[in-house]
C-alpha cells in the first residue's frame, strides 16, 4: 500500500507527510513528529493516556488513524507550555499540588482538562470528577489532581 | 503499527460509499468515528482488505424533525446529540442516555450510525431505539430500506446489515410532552460498558393509571430487548410499590444474562429487576411532575 499525503496543523505548525493509512495518529505524533509527550497506554480507548485535542476537542489519539486527521488542527501536550518557556497554569497547578507521581498519565489528563477549563472556568468537584473519568491514574488516587484543577481554575479566574 | 494492512478508501458522498460497498463489501469495513472499529483493528480482531472511511462523506451529519420522529444522520457525533436542544425538547430520553456513552473523548468522535451498526448489546443507543420502537434507515445501490430494531439486532455484535449496505440515518420517535422518561445504567465506572441499562417511557391517564409504557433493557441479553410483558402488566394499573415490584420480578424471569468478567448471571438478573424498578419510578415521577426530564 502506498502512502497517503496528509496536511495538518500540529501545535500551530503546518505539517505535510506521506503516511501508511494504517498508521495510528498516536504513533504518527510520537514516531514521525517526535512529539513524545503524548503517551500510549492501552491502545484500545480505555486509559486516556494518549488524549490530544483535534479541532479543540479532546480525543483518543490511539483510536484515530493519522489519515483521519488530514486537514485537522491537532494539539498535543507540548502546546501547553507558554511562549516564555514557563509552565501553563494547569501544569504549574499539577506540580504545586503533587498531582502526578509517575507522570505517565499526566499528558492525557492535561489535554482533557485544558479543553474542559476553557469551557467551564469554575467547575464543581463533581464536574471535575466526571471530566477526568476517562483518564486512568494509578498513582494519585485523583484527590491531588482535583486540587490542582481547582487551583488552575482559580488562577485563571483571578 | 497495530492494524493489519488495508486499502484505504475515502468516499466524499454517500453514493460513492455505497458504490464502494457494492464492489468491495465482502472484504470491506466501514469506518465512521472509529471508536469501536479501531480497537478491533488494533487488536487485529478485524483485518479488512478495504477500509471505507465515510468520515468525510458530506450530508450525513444532521439532527432534524420529520413528522413524529427525530431523524439523526449516521455521522452525527454523540457530543452533538448531547448538546442538541432539539433532542432535549423532543426526545429527552435520548439526551439522558447519550451521557452514558463512553467518555467525553469517545463521544467527541463516536457516531450514532457507528454505535447502531456495531450492535453491541450493552450500548445505550440501541436500547433507547428499541424502547421507542424507532427505525433504522439502510441504503445500498438499489435504494433505501427501513428496518425495525428487532429485525436489525440479531445477536452479539451481529446485525442484519449486509456487506453492501450502509446505515444512513436513525429515526427516534419523539416523546409526547405528557410522558415521563428515564434512562438508568450501572457500569463499573461511568463511561464504561453498562452491566445493565434500562430505558423507560411512561404516560399516565388523568386518574393516575398507566396509559402507556415503553420499556427496554440492555446488557443482559444478546440484543437490546423490549420488555413487552412488563409493559402489558403495567398498562391500566396504578403506579404503586407493589406493581413496581411485580414489574421487577417479571423482568428477572424474562432476562437471560450470561456471566462474564464483570458480573455473574445471577447478579445481572437481580440487577435487571432493580434497574427496571428504578427506571419506572423515575419516569413515573417525571410524568406526575409534568416534567419530561
Amino acid at each position: 500500500m502506498e502512502g497517503i499525503k496528509i496536511h495538518l496543523k500540529v501545535n500551530g505548525q503546518d505539517i505535510s507527510r506521506e503516511v501508511d493509512p494504517r498508521l495510528l495518529l498516536s504513533d504518527f505524533i510520537r514516531e514521525n513528529l517526535l512529539l513524545t509527550g503524548t503517551h500510549i497506554g492501552c491502545e484500545h480507548g480505555v486509559c486516556g493516556a494518549c488524549t490530544i485535542q483535534v479541532n479543540g476537542d479532546p480525543v483518543r489519539s490511539c483510536l484515530m488513524l493519522a489519515v483521519q486527521a488530514d486537514g485537522c488542527e491537532v494539539k498535543t501536550v507540548e502546546s501547553l507550555i507558554q511562549e516564555n518557556g514557563e509552565l501553563s497554569h494547569l501544569q504549574q497547578a499539577f506540580s504545586d499540588n503533587h498531582a502526578l507521581q509517575c507522570g505517565f498519565c499526566t499528558p492525557g489528563f492535561l489535554m482533557t482538562l485544558s479543553s474542559f477549563l476553557e469551557e467551564n472556568s469554575n467547575p464543581s468537584e463533581e464536574e471535575i470528577r466526571k471530566c477526568i473519568s476517562g483518564n486512568l491514574c494509578r498513582c494519585t488516587g485523583y484527590s491531588n489532581i482535583i486540587k490542582a484543577v481547582k487551583q488552575a481554575a482559580q488562577t485563571v479566574s483571578n | 503499527m497495530k492494524p493489519a494492512k488495508f486499502n484505504y478508501l475515502r468516499p466524499s458522498s454517500m453514493e460513492e460509499a455505497v458504490h464502494y460497498l457494492s464492489e468491495y463489501g465482502e472484504d470491506a469495513k466501514v469506518l465512521s468515528g472509529g471508536q469501536s472499529l479501531i480497537p478491533l483493528l488494533n487488536m487485529r480482531l478485524s483485518t479488512p482488505k478495504y477500509l471505507i472511511d465515510i468520515g468525510r462523506a458530506e450530508g450525513l451529519s444532521y439532527i432534524k424533525e420529520d413528522g413524529e420522529s427525530l431523524v439523526i444522520g449516521t455521522l452525527t457525533k454523540h457530543t452533538e446529540i448531547e448538546k442538541s436542544e432539539l433532542v432535549k425538547g423532543k426526545c429527552p430520553l435520548l439526551s439522558e442516555a447519550i451521557r452514558w456513552v463512553g467518555h467525553e473523548q469517545i463521544r467527541n468522535r463516536g457516531t450514532v450510525g457507528g454505535s447502531i451498526a456495531h450492535g453491541d448489546p450493552s450500548a445505550e443507543l440501541p436500547c433507547v431505539l428499541t424502547a421507542l420502537r424507532g427505525e433504522i434507515v439502510i441504503v445500498d445501490v438499489n435504494g433505501e430500506e427501513i428496518v425495525s430494531p428487532e429485525d436489525f439486532f440479531l445477536t452479539y455484535m451481529l446485525t442484519s446489515l449486509q456487506p453492501d449496505q450502509l446505515v444512513k440515518e436513525i429515526r427516534f420517535p419523539r416523546i409526547k410532552p405528557t410522558c415521563g422518561s428515564a434512562f438508568v445504567e450501572v457500569a463499573r465506572r461511568h463511561g464504561d460498558f453498562g452491566l445493565v441499562e434500562v430505558a423507560a417511557v411512561v404516560d399516565l391517564c388523568e386518574d393516575g393509571r398507566f396509559s402507556d409504557v415503553k420499556l427496554a433493557i440492555g446488557g443482559v441479553n444478546s440484543v437490546p430487548t423490549l420488555l413487552e410483558d412488563v409493559e402489558r402488566l403495567l398498562v391500566g394499573k396504578e403506579p404503586t410499590e407493589e406493581i413496581f415490584n411485580e414489574a421487577g420480578d417479571l423482568t428477572m424471569e424474562l432476562v437471560e444474562p450470561e456471566s462474564d468478567l464483570h458480573g455473574t448471571a445471577e447478579y445481572r438478573r437481580e440487577l435487571s429487576g432493580t434497574m427496571v424498578i428504578r427506571a419506572l419510578k423515575q419516569a413515573t415521577d417525571r410524568a406526575q411532575g409534568g416534567r419530561v426530564m
